[in-house]
């Protein structure tokens, strides 16, 4: 990689070091409990343990993810996978210092995906933009290295998935019928793998209704605790202003699982409902992508239609909106216009923190 | 011409100074976050304590009452012992910032030791106590810093630069970035918990006034550094010899001194106003402020009374009264060089490196010097950073080791090595490219750099891991304080010799115009 990424990336490292006594959300707690969860228990127990509030519930990959994690927690911090979770016994505490260690760790493969987008670029000056924009992204220092959890990560496994997809234009450039139905089911079949690796084992133990239940938590109500600026608060603010709403605000934004009813004058709005919504508001984006699919569009295309999920998703977090303003921000300085878009959408984001 | 296009790089420098000044809050904001010293350690806490202290003391008791013993002000817990102007200060914050919040934590008495909501270590960040740090950044050390980042370019970097004239925007805003990101100053004010940006503001702020011939400003700025924290006058000497050659150049020498000296007076007489009823309450205030019962240093300090009391017991070998008379004849007689040349040929640069000499000469030979009061040095190290980028790398690096049992003992560890980081990492950004490269020092001298700087790194590797052997608990610190000794009288030595070299420049310089 090039010197000037290195240097991004040192300075930022040196801040998220600064920034490991700062404040941490429960997320912290979640995730140190999954790291003692899958360390101490056969995966056949991960979905299925409910000795603590903080059930697993994110899919089996980020699962094993963790599991790597306590392999060398558990030799540096016994304690941080101890299901106890003992109190710390000095005032430094050292799975703070572990798991914030894990985040700013796992942000290489985020700028591996960085370096991988930016390479092609002529002009340093570009890729200094990119750099200061997703590297050193307030959004993700804020929610990552702050709030406590593993985005970096998860939006590096993106963008470099995006970067692949933009060399692939030399791939598919002008191959047959026949040699692109072949690439089609060899992806198919690529797909086919990575799902059987992850959700196979639960498969085998019978336990995939439970798994399904614990990453679709429908019960969970329309609307996140913390509200996303999503179509949904718009609605249910028109509802609450124009007619008299019977069920009670507090149910609507429950965080925790439990059947809460909404809308008393509006339709009742279903799972299934925000489904098709959000296919409704892709489908002009996927109709153009079929009919003429451009490498180069992939990233726009992509974070489109993670926008439309997040404006009209069932149960959507605000921190979801860092899907699309992470990979915007390599397509922001492509135009005037393109700057101003990443410009709104970040600020919008921004001051949901 | 040439102005208007130094108008234009100026606007276009100022996107990027504001970047500077915001990161450089930023990280400051996330020191603060970390612990500081004394924290959850009764009795007697630490500095932080000592600064909640005085705000209760300020906030509760009438000026006159509070430097003296008393049954609400018990001078041997945190009692006061910085000029009045530290009190004024204390007064302010806890006026504006404390005691409308949170009245309990600054209760006569009963607040001793009062950590919760006046602390952030909690996780919960309270405002009131961010504000006071950030405050005195804002207001004092960063307009400061701004200020003479620019007149620097007007007065000395013009003169410097090849015959484009074309100032590099990126040049000002390294040079603002070594003044604002200096580690030292951050981990000492946010991490250990003081007040230095203050009285190092008001320095900066009047050398800027110097550099821009506003003498009568200089001295009010100066006077105020002066009253904030006696140990602004490291800087004392540098500042007189200065002012006195340039006025001694002007048409009536005895006016401009009296004029400076008016303005000194005027200042003091100000601050100490609510003192000056009675001799006795002067001196009152002054014992507090020159401690001399503490000794001729405290803890380990790398200057040379402590070094050299590993072969020579200097306080068992003489009484307090004739170490203070040795100490002083020291100080001034290294400090003479420095002021004989800015009395003979008064000039910007010379005057830096002037103030750099006086501030180091104070550090190495002084009573009662602490390990903070590398401070004060490293100041001018900073202002001179476009002219002796490497002297600056030295001197941070030396006296950030100079200060690592100290930063140890607050637990500032992981601050400590993440904000080297990112002072080295913004040193060699732009140093590398932009600033000629200085003709290769002899091969000697780098084999002795590359030696300390191994040494260093071996120590810190050293001190944090290794248990000292019995008999000698302190053999860690004396060996570190004794590196970093070497590293400092070879760089004084430099410096001085760089500033009567200057003499013979600019006297060439006037030779050449003469000839024209």
């Amino acid at each position: 990689m090039e010197a000037e990424l290195w240097w991004f990336i040192g300075t930022v490292t040196c801040l998220k070091v600064l920034l490991h006594p700062s404040y941490r959300s429960t997320d912290y707690d979640v995730h140190r409990h999954w790291l003692a969860l899958t360390s101490s228990l056969p995966p056949s127990k991960w979905y299925t343990d409910e000795s603590s509030p903080h059930t697993l519930d994110y899919p089996p990959l980020f699962a094993a993810f963790e599991y790597l994690l306590s392999l060398p927690a558990s030799l540096v911090v016994p304690s941080a996978v101890d299901l106890r979770h003992p109190e710390p016994s000095s005032t430094v505490d050292p799975v703070v210092l572990f798991q914030r260690s894990t985040v700013a760790l796992s942000d290489l493969l985020l700028f591996l995906g960085v370096y991988l987008s930016t390479r092609k670029m002529a002009e340093i000056g570009r890729r200094r933009v990119v750099y200061l924009l997703i590297v050193w992204s307030p959004a993700l220092l804020m929610v990552d290295h702050v709030h406590f959890q593993y985005n970096g990560f998860l939006l590096g496994i993106l963008l470099v998935s995006l970067a692949c997809l933009e060399k692939g234009r030399d791939l598919m450039g002008g191959g047959g019928l026949k040699r692109g139905l072949l690439r089609f089911v060899a992806m198919g079949v690529v797909v086919g793998v990575v799902f059987a690796a992850s959700f196979g084992p639960f498969v085998y133990y019978g336990q995939m209704q439970q798994v399904l239940r614990r990453l679709f938590p429908f019960g969970r109500g329309l609307c996140h605790a913390y509200w996303a600026p999503n179509f949904w608060v718009v609605a249910f603010l028109l509802a609450k202003l124009g007619f008299s709403v019977t069920a009670s605000a507090a149910s609507f934004t429950g965080g925790l699982v439990g059947e809460s009813s909404t809308f008393a004058v509006l339709p009742q709005v279903t799972p299934i409902v925000t489904f098709l919504l959000v296919m409704v508001a892709i489908s002009p984006c996927l109709w153009k992508a079929w009919r003429n699919p451009q490498p180069k569009h992939i990233i726009r295309w992509v974070a489109y239609a993670y926008t439309c999920g997040f404006l009209f998703g069932w149960h959507v977090h605000e921190k979801a909106s860092l899907h699309f303003v992470i990979p915007l921000g390599l397509v922001a300085i492509n135009s005037l216009e393109d700057a101003r878009h990443y410009f709104v959408l970040s600020i919008v984001r921004l001051n949901r923190e | 011409m040439r102005s208007a296009a130094a108008e234009k790089t100026s606007r276009m420098e100022t996107p990027a100074a504001l970047a500077m000044v915001g990161l450089a809050l930023l990280v400051r904001v996330c020191v603060s976050m970390g612990p500081y010293s004394g924290m959850g350690n009764p009795p007697k806490y630490g500095d932080y304590e000592a600064q909640r202290h005085w705000m209760e003391l300020s906030a509760h008791l009438p000026p006159r009452d509070w430097y003296r013993n008393g049954t609400n002000n018990d001078l041997s817990y945190w009692g006061l012992d910085y000029p009045p102007l530290s009190a004024y200060q204390s007064l302010a914050h806890a006026r504006l910032f404390l005691l409308p919040f949170s009245p309990d934590s600054l209760a006569l008495r009963s607040s001793r030791g009062y950590e919760s909501p006046f602390s952030y270590c909690t996780h919960s960040l309270s405002l009131p106590s961010l504000y006071l740090l950030l405050s005195s950044d804002l207001l004092i050390f960063f307009p400061a810093a701004l200020s003479f980042v620019y007149m620097y370019q007007a007065a000395i970097g013009r003169r410097q630069r090849s015959g484009d004239g074309k100032a590099d925007d990126s040049v000002v805003t390294w040079h603002l970035a070594m003044i604002l990101f200096n580690p030292a100053l951050i981990l000492i004010d946010h991490g250990h918990f003081q007040y230095n940006c203050i009285s190092l503001g008001f320095t900066l702020g009047a050398i800027a006034a110097i550099l821009s011939k506003k003498d009568l400003l200089a001295s009010l700025l100066f006077s105020l550094a002066l009253n904030h924290k006696q140990m602004s006058a490291y800087f004392a000497p540098a500042f007189f010899a200065h002012l006195l050659g340039k006025s001694l150049k002007r048409q009536s020498p005895v006016f401009e001194v009296f004029k400076l000296g008016l303005v000194v007076l005027l200042t003091f007489t100000i601050v100490w106003s609510p003192y000056l009823y009675s001799m006795k309450a002067v001196m009152e205030v002054l014992s507090r402020l020159a401690p001399f019962e503490r000794g001729i240093y405290e803890d380990y300090v790398a200057n040379f009374w402590c070094t050299s009391s590993i072969l020579v017991k200097w306080k068992i070998l003489f009484s307090l009264h004739s170490l203070k008379l040795l100490s002083s004849g020291a100080t001034i007689l290294i400090t003479l060089p420095s002021m004989v040349q800015q009395i003979k040929d008064p000039s910007d640069l010379g005057f830096l490196y002037a103030l750099f000499n006086s501030s180091f000469s104070f550090y190495l030979f002084s009573f009662q010097v602490h390990e903070k009061s590398i401070l004060l040095p490293l100041l001018p190290a900073t202002l001179l950073a476009l002219r002796e980028p490497q002297l600056l790398g030295l001197i941070m690096h030396f006296a950030l080791l100079s200060m690592y049992p100290l930063l140890c003992r607050d637990r500032l560890i992981f601050q400590y090595a993440a904000l080297l980081a990112l002072f080295v990492l913004i040193f060699f950004r732009i140093n590398g490219s932009h600033i000629k490269k200085k003709e290769s020092s002899p091969a000697i001298l780098k084999f002795l750099m590359t030696m300390a700087m191994c040494c260093s790194f071996t120590l810190h590797y050293i001190y944090m891991i290794l248990q000292p052997p019995e008999k000698y608990p302190f053999l860690f610190e004396a060996l570190i304080m004794a590196l970093c000794f070497s590293q400092f009288a070879m760089l004084t030595v430099y410096t001085n010799m760089k500033q009567w070299m200057l003499l013979g420049i600019s006297s060439e310089i006037l030779m050449e115009k003469k000839n024209i």
